[in-house]
């Protein structure tokens, strides 16, 4: 039936050499198979450092920064004093408050919730889900009496910032238990970042696999390894600070794909297999990114 | 809440290096919010910086500067433990000062 | 003021190593000038209104500047997001007496203007905004005349902004 395979075979072709070219096809598990994270790892930390030979591996975590010079020297220049500055400031002091009820964030977290940030997201075997710090933050108000705070900014962004900036430098290292429902959770995030969705038809990997350092329109598109490091981050773009919450939801919508609601479960399957495969480079939050 | 300024006064040699990063949203005027009303102009119009009582930097700012603005600038004749005073007025007569020990 | 977590020493700025570090603008001795008067004693009104750069300049100072090789206007050749704009101007020039910088393409052209007095160093770095693609004119008022330094900066729509 060959006169039919060609037109079917050049959009199947396209998807395989994409699937290839993301390193994945030789981990793509047939459904008997086990997922094996520690090779898919590896097999994404060779693609991205095969692709940028002269990119240094502590660098993936500047995004756009490590890709371009002249963007480089403007992130630089911001650097010496960071439009960050305030939120974490804030963060900080927000941190110490306590709750109505006398007791702190500190109470919630391991080594009173300093320098513990490289260890989010977790696999929470009690609920059997995937825990993100927004979601332990939150999670944590509610044990305490307090409101939940709003995922995407503010308040959360601010004691994300201070979070992260107690664990500048130490490296990402998420932990995949061998339990069938989290390797799940992980399966499920690896999915959502390599399927295609929305009127762009573009998956997360169309841009930050295939294509970083190259330009969406006008911006030059970060690499996914390490793409969470910096998180969460002070966009010029929205003149303030945002988190990995936000910036999900944003991308979704100006991929023109349906957005998720924040700290869904495929946002966070999608946090847990994007910072389990950057395991080894350092945190760098909080950020300044375009 | 903290003074809008934070500054960092660097001495090396005779020579301090300053620089300063503001809280102020440097709001042009021309930007409408999402319900299509302008947002009315709203910035820092000047900022000095003092050292024994003399200006050693004088700043006029229009709109177009950055939001949470940013300036560095170095001068001479100051010594490490000396005082830095920062000072700013917006174009609607609100005003923060802070007072910086050069490092 | 600094501000340290105890128990952490991780440095602030990800990228510059040694708060004692001072890479500072580095080039000719400040010799005495004479006392000119700063170009704006008191706010720049008029300046600030006006809409071309030759008319802001004019406003502002009062003459016409010439292009100088001696004003270094250091800008990025894409502005990474038209809202923050790193932009600065060092100079060889000596008796510095005001350092102006001029978007033309801006409502306004007039952005920033110092005064430096003496003894004070003839170099500023800011961020500025940008509307458009267009020059940005950095002018520098030394020994009675005004000097100048342009550069194109290319502002775009943020791709993933849109």
């Amino acid at each position: 039936m060959r006169f039919v395979l060609a037109p079917v075979l050049a959009p199947v072709l396209a998807l395989i050499s994409a699937a290839l070219a993301a390193g994945v096809i030789a981990q793509a598990a047939p459904a008997a198979d086990k997922p094996d994270p520690a090779a898919d790892a590896k097999a994404f930390r060779n693609y991205f450092v095969t692709k940028f030979p002269s990119v240094k591996l502590e660098d993936f975590v500047n995004g756009p920064y490590s890709m371009n010079e002249d963007m480089r020297k403007q992130w630089v220049e911001k650097e010496e004093f960071p439009p960050y500055d305030f939120a974490l400031d804030a963060g900080k002091e927000m941190f110490a408050k306590p709750f109505k009820n006398g007791k702190t964030y500190a109470d919630c977290f391991e080594n009173g919730g300093i320098g513990v940030r490289q260890n989010f997201p977790y696999f929470d075997a009690q609920k059997g889900e995937v825990v993100t710090l927004e979601l332990a933050i939150n999670r944590c108000r509610e044990a305490n009496g307090e409101a939940p705070l709003s995922y995407v900014k503010d308040d959360m962004a601010s004691l994300t910032a201070y979070m992260a900036y107690t664990s500048r430098g130490k490296p990402f290292d998420i932990k995949i238990p061998d339990d069938p429902r989290a390797l799940a959770a992980y399966e499920n995030g690896k999915r959502y970042f390599y399927t295609r969705r929305g009127q762009l038809n573009f998956s997360c990997a169309s841009c930050h696999v295939q294509s970083p350092g190259q330009r969406l329109r006008a911006e030059i598109l970060a690499p996914a390894l390490g793409i969470l490091n910096a998180m969460p981050i002070y966009r010029s773009e929205w003149a303030g600070m945002g988190t990995i919450s936000r910036r999900f939801i944003t991308c979704n919508s100006q991929t023109r794909a349906v957005p998720e609601e924040a700290q869904s479960e495929d946002y966070r399957d999608l946090e847990y297999y994007l910072s389990y495969v950057s395991n080894g480079l350092p945190i760098s939050g909080p950020g300044a990114r375009p | 809440m903290a003074s809008t300024i934070r500054v960092r006064a660097i001495a090396n040699g005779d020579t301090t290096e300053v620089q300063a990063l503001i809280q102020h949203p440097m709001d042009s005027g021309f930007v409408k919010d999402a319900q299509g009303a302008v947002i009315p102009a709203h910035f820092i119009q000047q900022l000095t910086f003092e050292h024994n009582g003399k200006a050693v930097f004088t700043a006029d700012w229009g709109p177009a500067v950055a939001k949470d603005p940013y300036v560095k600038f170095g001068f001479k004749g100051a010594s490490k433990g000396d005082e830095l005073k920062v000072s700013w007025v917006d174009n609607k007569g609100a005003s923060d000062s802070t007072t910086a020990k050069i490092q | 003021m600094s501000f340290s977590i105890e128990g952490f020493s991780a440095t602030r700025r990800l990228v510059l190593q040694g708060a004692g570090a001072v890479a500072l603008f580095g080039f000719g001795a400040l010799a005495a000038r004479p006392a000119l008067a700063a170009a704006n004693d008191t706010y720049p009104e008029a300046a600030f209104k006006q809409k071309a750069d030759k008319d802001a300049i004019q406003a502002l100072y009062g003459r016409t500047a010439d292009a100088s090789d001696k004003v270094k206007l250091d800008a990025p050749e894409i502005a990474e997001n038209g809202a923050v704009v790193p932009i600065s101007v060092t100079t060889t020039l000596e008796n510095v007496t005001s350092i102006s910088f001029f978007v033309s393409g801006n409502p306004n052209a007039l952005a920033a203007s110092y005064a430096i007095p003496e003894g004070t160093l003839p170099a500023v770095s800011n961020r500025l905004k940008m509307q458009q693609t267009s020059n940005v004119i950095a002018i520098v008022e030394a020994g009675g005349k005004l000097y100048s330094a342009t550069k194109e900066v290319k502002v775009t729509v943020g791709g993933c902004g849109g």
